[in-house]
């Protein structure tokens, strides 16, 4: 059976992803998803692998969880409170999703893998990733910082107002502080 | 003492939870939880079965596959940014122009 760090460890990721998704206020479920994420990198560690946790730990809790809780600060806050999820849905779902862990669940005891016993601990984990990753993964590794730089050159494009680069004296004001800015200026003129 | 089961198992209800938000949740930023929820399981198997198959190359595999997630949520957000800009709503329901 498990040992008390484990169920403590399992306890907290699996608690705190229930809470991600339904807390009440998003940015509460956006802190929530980033301890269930320390947790998932606590299971790294207890699998003998420790670069992976750090990785996870600096990506995961690191950047995605920074990133979601900048984007959850921008949306204006009645929309984070618009939850018309109807009942019938969330039953469905509560069906669905017991219905499969169920199913994977009694096919996973039944097979052999509810005896299978860990292979001896490896030695020097992190010497055999770099290795690996520079010699038979090579292009792979390649194709990952390509993929991450592309990634984040359309997200910012994305994101990026249009209206915002022509300068704002012929324009129209579209926000309220360029009005105002716009006001003083004409202000400024007069008194001249 | 732990085996491969426990780990497993955990993954299983991570899963579980992730599909559950992502049926019920019409909220786009809760259904990108959903997914990382999702993702996350995924590399805790492959972590898993790495090291009961005593094996580095389910280690690699989870360190790209958490770089490519990394990827996934910033253009998501990109995204929610977009529609919320154009729509003033997170409520997937709303993105009328976006049903096929």
């Amino acid at each position: 059976m498990a040992d008390a760090g484990f169920i403590g460890l399992s306890i907290l990721t699996v608690g705190s992803a229930i809470f991600a998704l339904e807390s009440r206020e998003i940015i509460y479920g956006a802190i929530a998803l980033a301890i269930s994420m320390l947790g998932i990198a606590g299971f790294f560690i207890l699998l003998d692998s420790p670069f992976v946790a750090m990785f996870q730990i600096a990506v995961y809790v690191g950047a995605v969880a920074v990133l979601v809780i900048f984007i959850v600060m921008l949306v204006r806050t009645e929309a984070l409170f618009s939850a018309n999820e109807d009942k019938g849905r969330r039953i469905a779902g509560l069906i669905f999703s017991l219905l499969m862990m169920v199913g994977i669940g009694v096919l996973l005891f039944s097979s052999l893998f509810s005896q299978a016993e860990f292979s001896p601990v490896m030695d020097k984990i992190v010497n055999k990733i770099g290795n690996e990753m520079l010699t038979y993964y090579s292009p792979v590794f390649i194709l990952l910082a390509l993929t991450l730089a592309g990634a984040i050159i359309g997200a910012l494009s994305l994101a990026r107002r249009e209206d915002s680069d022509q300068h704002s004296e012929t324009s129209t004001p579209s926000t309220h502080f360029e009005k105002l800015y716009l006001d003083t200026k004409n202000e400024e003129k007069e008194q001249v | 003492m732990t085996e491969l089961i426990n780990f497993v198992t955990v993954s299983l209800i991570l899963v579980g939870i992730g599909i559950y938000g992502l049926i019920v949740k019409r909220n786009a930023i809760r259904m990108i939880f959903a997914i990382e929820i999702i993702a996350n399981a995924a590399n805790l198997n492959l972590i898993a079965f790495s090291r009961y198959l005593g094996d580095i190359q389910g280690q690699i595999f989870a360190l790209f596959a958490i770089a490519i997630a990394a990827a996934e949520v910033a253009v998501g957000l990109a995204i929610i940014i977009i529609a919320y800009r154009l729509y003033k709503d997170i409520d997937v329901t709303q993105y009328k122009y976006l049903r096929g």
